[in-house]
C-alpha cells in the first residue's frame, strides 16, 4: 500500500528532522522524505496538517499480561491500546504465566503478536529459570526466540555469587541485562515510599533503600563482568546519582523511569487512593525532581509507560491488599507531553527519549524513518484536548488516576510496518 | 386571647396562686418538684423558693428523649439530667416554660418513667400556645397566647425572666 | 499534577458535622471538643439508675470484626445497647475472607440486611475509609481500629480521660511510649492532642519501633526515656506485642522494660502529678510496673468508663449526621 503523509510537522531524531515535510510509504516501507518518489501511486492520503508526524513511539516496559490470566488483559487488547496511544514497538517483562524463561513461551508471544497484527514486541526473557535465582536460564536460546534483553524482573537475585554468573553469560553472549533493581527483603511488605505519608496512613513503607541497594550492587558487578546493563523505571533521586557517577567514570549503563514517577510523588496516596498503589512506588518531592534531572541530565535517556493492566476487583480493597500498577499506553505521550508544555524538553527532544533513545538501548532498527526503515509510525496532534474513559480506554485495565482527567495531545494515526493499524474516531 | 403585655412575672404569681392551692388539697403529700431544661428549670427553682417544697428540686434534659432525632440530629450541649430521688411512688410536679406540640411534654414523660413510676405527675406551665400535635394538657397554666407562624416565643432568665415574641430567624 | 482530594469530605456532611468517624485527623478542634462534651452527657448517664437512652432505638448496629478483640467488641456493643439500638455481632476471621470472599463482597452481603451503622475493625490500614467509600449512603461507619492507621474512639476516650483530670490541653506536655511504629492508637492520639492544642508531644521508642519521619506530625521524638520523660503531665503508654521480639525489632522483653518499661523510679521524674494511661490489656512487667498500673495516678480504669461513653457520642453523632443528611435529600425540613 503506498502512502503519502501530507503536510505534517516531521520530526525524527535520527535524522535531526524537523520541519514541515512529507512522508511517502511503499511496501511497508519508508520510500522517501520530503518529496514523493518516482513513479509513485497514491492509494491513501493521511492529511497530517496542524499535526507531528514522528517515528511510533518504542515503550521499554509494558505489561501485556499473556500468556497469563486473561482478565487482566491479552496481547490483543494490548496491542490495540498500544497503538492508540502512537506506540508501536513494546518490551515485556517475563512476568508472565508461564514465565518466558523457555523459548517455547516467547515463540508463544511473538506468535500471537503477529496475529494480532498491530505491534511489535519484543518479550524480555528471565535471568534464572522461574526467576528464583538460582540457576541461569537459556538465555542464548531465548534470544534466538525473539527476547531483546534479560531480567530477574523485580525478584532481586538473592546469591551475588549467583547473579555474577548471569551477567557472565549474558555478556558472553553480548546480550543485554535489564535490572529493575529491588532488594527483596528490604522491600518486603511494602506497598508505598516509606516517608511521612505512610507514617501518617499507618502503612508499610518501601524505604529508599530497597532500590539503591541493589542499584549499587547491580553496577558494581555491571563494572566487573564488563556485561551491557540498563537500569528499568528507576524511582530514587539517589540512584540517579549513583547511575551519574558510574556514567561519569565511563561505564556504559543506561535507565529509563516511568512517566507517572516524573509526575506525582506519595503524596497522592493520601486518602488511600488505590490508584496510586505502585511498584516501584512513587517517591518524595526530592525524588521526583531528582528524576527529572536525570532525564534532562542524560542519565536517564528514555521514558517508559510500565503499563499493568488490571481487572477492577484487583483494586477494590483496602489499600495494600489491592495489586499494584497502573495502565499507561494510551497516555504515555499525552502524559509526557507535560514536560514540554512545563519547558523541560522541547518536542524533539521528548520525541527522541520515547523513540530513538529506547531503540539505541535495545539495538532496534526502529525509531528511524530514514529512507528504506520500517515504516513504524505515530501521527498525533499535539494540541487537541481529549480524555481516558473506561469506554473508550482500549486496555482490558481501566486502572488510573488519570481516568477521566483532562489530557493534551492526542494520537490521531498510527502505523505498524505501513500498515494503518490505528485511526481516531 | 393574644396577650399584648407579657408579663412573665404576672403569670408565675398567678401559677403561684392555682398551684398552692391545688397543694392545699392535700391528695398529693410531698411533691418532687422538676424542671425541664432549661425555661423550666428556672420557674421551677421560683415556685420551689416561693411554694417552700421540701424535697429538693429535680432538672431534666430531654435532648436524648426528642421524638425528632431523625431529622434534626443530636443535640450537642445536653445537660445532664439532675434527679435527687428516685421518681418511684412520687407525685411529681413538672413544669416547663412553654407547651407548644406537647412532643416535650412526652419526651418528658418518658425519661421520668425510666427512672421509676410516679404516683402521679402535674403539668404546670407558664404560656400555652394552644398548638397541640398530642394529647397533652396542662393542669396549670400562666397564661394562653396565640402567636404568627413566623413568631416564636422565648423566656430569657435567669434573673430577670421575661418573656419575649421575636419573628422566626431566616435561614 | 493531579488535584489532591480533600481528606475530610469522608468523615463530614456538607454542613460540617460528622458522618462516619474514621480518623482523629483533619477533624477541627470544635469537632473534637463537640465529641468531647457530647461523651461528656453520657458519662453522667452511666451514673444513673437508667443507663439507656432511646436515640438509636430502631437503628441497627453491626459490628464487623475481621481482627479479634475482645474488649473493644464488648463495650461497642455496651454502647450500642446504651442507646437502645440492635445489635449485631460479626466476627469475620481473616481466613473465611481469604477464602475468596473479598471484603466488598461481604459489603454486598451486609447491604441486604440493611444496617444503619458498621462498626469496623480490620487489620488493614485504610480498610474504614475503603467501607465508608463503598456502603450505601446513609449508612454510618465507625473505626474500631483499622492496620496501623487509626483508632479514633481510643484516641478520643484517652483525650476525655485527659481533660477529666487536667482540664486544659494547651499547657500540656504529654508523652507516649512504647512501639510507636505498630500503633494506630498512637497516630490517632498525635493528631488528636495536637489538634486539641497540646504542643509538647513526646514519642519516646528505640529506633527500631519508631516510624519514620514521625517528627512531621508534630512530636518530638526521644529513644532515652529518662530524658523524654522529664517533667511531663502525661504518660501513655502502648503495648508491645510478643511478636517484635521475633522480628529483630528489640532482644528481649527484659531489655524492654529496663530501657521503656515505666516503673515508679521512671515515674518519679516526671512531674508529682502526673498521670498514668495505657489503652489495656497491660502486660505487667513488659511495658508498666503492676505498682504503676494500680497506683493512684494510674487513670486506666478511668479510661474504660470513658470508652463506653465516648462510643456512645460518636455513634450518636453519626448517625445523626447521616439522617440529618438523609432528610436534606428528601427535602424535610428540619
Amino acid at each position: 500500500m503506498n502512502i503519502h503523509i501530507k503536510g505534517g510537522r516531521l520530526i525524527d531524531p535520527a535524522n535531526q528532522i524537523d520541519s514541515l515535510t512529507d512522508l511517502f510509504i511503499s511496501n511497508g516501507r519508508i520510500a522517501s522524505v520530503g518529496s514523493a518518489p518516482d513513479n509513485f501511486i497514491v492509494d491513501q492520503v493521511i492529511d497530517a496538517s496542524n499535526k507531528i508526524v514522528c517515528p511510533g513511539l518504542i515503550d521499554m516496559c509494558a505489561h501485556a499480561r499473556e500468556p497469563g490470566p486473561a482478565q487482566k488483559g491479552s496481547i490483543r487488547t494490548e496491542s490495540m491500546a498500544a497503538v492508540a496511544g502512537g506506540i508501536t514497538t513494546m518490551v515485556t517483562p517475563p512476568t508472565t504465566s508461564p514465565i518466558v524463561d523457555s523459548p517455547a513461551v516467547a515463540k508463544l508471544i511473538k506468535d500471537r503478536c503477529i496475529e494480532a497484527g498491530k505491534i511489535t514486541i519484543h518479550p524480555m526473557g528471565a535471568l534464572t529459570k522461574a526467576l528464583e535465582g538460582e540457576q541461569l536460564a537459556p538465555m542464548h536460546a531465548l534470544a534466538s526466540s525473539g527476547c531483546i534483553a534479560f531480567t530477574n524482573s523485580r525478584q532481586a537475585v538473592a546469591n551475588s555469587l549467583v547473579l555474577t554468573r548471569c551477567l557472565e553469560y549474558a555478556a558472553t553472549h553480548d546480550l543485554l541485562v535489564i535490572f529493575q533493581a529491588q532488594d527483596a527483603s528490604l522491600a518486603q511488605g511494602g506497598c508505598m515510599h516509606d516517608d511521612s505519608t505512610c507514617t501518617r496512613l499507618g502503612l508499610n513503607g518501601i524505604p529508599e533503600s530497597a532500590e539503591t541497594v541493589e542499584v549499587a550492587r547491580c553496577l558494581l558487578l555491571t563494572e566487573q563482568t564488563g556485561v551491557r546493563a540498563h537500569f528499568g523505571q528507576l524511582s530514587c533521586e539517589r540512584s540517579v546519582r549513583m547511575i551519574t557517577e558510574a556514567q561519569e567514570r565511563g561505564l556504559p549503563v543506561t535507565a529509563d523511569v516511568s512517566i507517572q514517577n516524573l509526575l506525582l510523588t506519595d503524596e497522592n496516596v493520601n486518602g488511600f487512593n488505590n490508584n496510586f498503589h505502585l511498584i516501584p512506588p512513587l517517591r518524595s518531592q526530592l525524588d521526583r525532581a531528582g528524576l527529572i534531572q536525570g532525564l534532562l541530565g542524560g542519565t536517564i535517556q528514555a521514558i517508559c509507560s510500565d503499563h499493568q493492566p488490571h481487572e477492577s476487583a484487583a483494586k477494590e480493597a483496602p489499600f495494600a491488599d489491592t495489586e499494584p500498577g497502573m495502565i499507561g499506553l494510551e497516555t504515555l505521550l499525552s502524559l509526557s507531553l507535560w514536560l514540554v508544555d512545563q519547558e523541560m524538553l522541547d518536542l524533539p527532544q521528548l520525541i527522541e527519549k520515547l523513540t530513538l533513545a529506547p531503540a539505541t538501548i535495545l539495538g532496534l532498527d526502529e525509531g528511524n524513518l530514514a529512507v528504506g526503515r520500517t515504516a513504524d509510525i505515530c501521527i498525533f496532534d499535539p494540541e487537541e484536548e481529549w480524555t481516558l474513559t473506561p469506554e473508550s480506554s482500549h486496555s482490558r485495565g481501566k486502572n488510573t488516576p488519570f481516568m477521566g482527567h483532562p489530557l493534551k495531545g492526542r494520537v490521531t494515526n498510527t502505523l505498524h510496518k505501513g500498515h494503518i493499524v490505528y485511526s481516531a474516531t | 386571647m393574644i396577650s399584648n403585655t407579657l408579663n412573665a412575672l404576672a403569670l408565675l404569681d398567678k401559677m403561684k396562686q392555682d398551684l398552692s392551692s391545688l397543694l392545699a388539697q392535700g391528695n398529693r403529700p410531698d411533691p418532687l418538684m422538676i424542671g425541664i431544661h432549661t425555661g423550666g428549670a428556672w420557674l421551677a427553682e421560683k415556685l420551689h423558693t416561693d411554694l417552700n417544697i421540701q424535697s429538693p428540686l429535680g432538672t431534666l434534659d430531654i435532648s436524648f428523649h426528642r421524638d425528632d432525632f431523625d431529622q434534626a440530629g443530636l443535640n450537642p450541649k445536653v445537660q445532664p439530667s439532675n434527679l435527687p430521688c428516685t421518681t418511684e411512688g412520687r407525685h411529681i410536679l413538672l413544669v416547663d416554660d412553654v407547651i407548644m406540640s406537647g412532643r416535650t411534654i412526652r419526651a418528658a414523660l418518658n425519661e421520668l418513667f425510666d427512672y421509676g413510676r410516679p404516683a402521679s405527675v402535674i403539668l404546670i406551665t407558664l404560656l400555652d400556645l394552644q398548638q397541640r400535635e398530642l394529647p397533652i394538657q396542662a393542669d396549670i397554666i400562666g397564661g394562653n397566647l396565640v402567636i404568627n407562624p413566623d413568631q416564636i416565643v422565648k423566656l430569657t432568665g435567669p434573673e430577670p425572666l421575661a418573656l419575649e415574641i421575636r419573628n422566626r430567624s431566616k435561614d | 499534577m493531579l488535584e489532591h482530594t480533600d481528606p475530610s469530605q469522608v468523615q463530614l456532611t456538607k454542613d460540617g458535622e460528622l458522618k462516619h468517624f474514621i480518623t482523629t485527623e483533619h477533624l477541627s478542634r470544635e469537632m473534637l471538643t463537640e465529641i468531647l462534651d457530647t461523651a461528656d452527657s453520657f458519662v453522667d448517664l452511666g451514673a444513673k439508675q437508667v443507663k439507656k437512652v432511646p436515640l438509636l432505638r430502631g437503628k441497627t448496629v453491626v459490628n464487623l470484626f475481621f481482627e479479634a478483640s475482645t474488649r473493644t467488641l464488648s463495650t461497642f456493643e455496651l454502647a450500642a445497647k446504651r442507646l437502645s439500638a440492635d445489635v449485631l455481632n460479626l466476627n469475620i476471621s481473616t481466613s473465611s475472607t481469604s477464602k475468596g470472599e473479598t471484603l466488598k463482597d461481604t459489603l454486598m452481603t451486609l447491604h441486604a440486611m440493611h444496617s444503619d451503622m458498621f462498626v469496623v475493625r480490620h487489620s488493614s490500614s485504610g480498610a474504614a475509609h475503603f467501607i465508608a467509600e463503598h456502603v450505601t449512603p446513609d449508612v454510618a461507619v465507625i473505626n474500631a481500629g483499622d492496620g496501623r492507621h487509626a483508632h479514633p474512639t481510643q484516641a478520643m476516650l484517652d483525650m476525655l480521660t485527659i481533660r477529666q483530670a487536667k482540664g486544659a490541653f494547651a499547657p500540656l506536655s504529654v508523652a507516649i511510649v512504647g512501639d510507636i511504629l505498630h500503633s494506630r492508637v498512637a497516630r490517632s492520639q498525635i493528631h488528636a492532642l495536637r489538634t486539641l492544642g497540646v504542643e509538647d508531644i513526646r514519642v519516646i521508642a528505640p529506633n527500631t519501633l519508631l516510624p519514620r519521619h514521625i517528627e512531621s506530625l508534630g512530636v518530638k521524638v526521644y529513644t532515652d526515656m529518662q530524658q523524654g520523660i522529664k517533667d511531663v503531665d502525661v504518660v501513655m503508654m502502648l503495648r508491645l506485642q510478643k511478636e517484635r521480639m521475633n522480628s529483630a525489632l528489640l532482644p528481649s522483653e527484659s531489655e524492654f522494660y529496663k530501657l521503656y518499661g515505666l516503673t515508679m523510679d521512671k515515674l518519679a521524674l516526671a512531674k508529682p502529678d502526673a498521670v498514668v494511661m495505657h489503652p489495656g490489656p497491660i502486660n505487667r512487667g513488659v511495658e508498666i510496673a503492676s505498682s504503676v498500673a494500680d497506683c493512684d495516678r494510674s487513670l486506666i480504669l478511668d479510661q474504660v468508663t470513658n470508652g463506653i461513653a465516648v462510643r456512645m457520642a460518636v455513634m450518636s453523632m453519626a448517625m445523626s449526621g447521616q439522617t440529618k443528611s438523609r432528610s436534606d435529600l428528601n427535602g424535610t425540613e428540619v
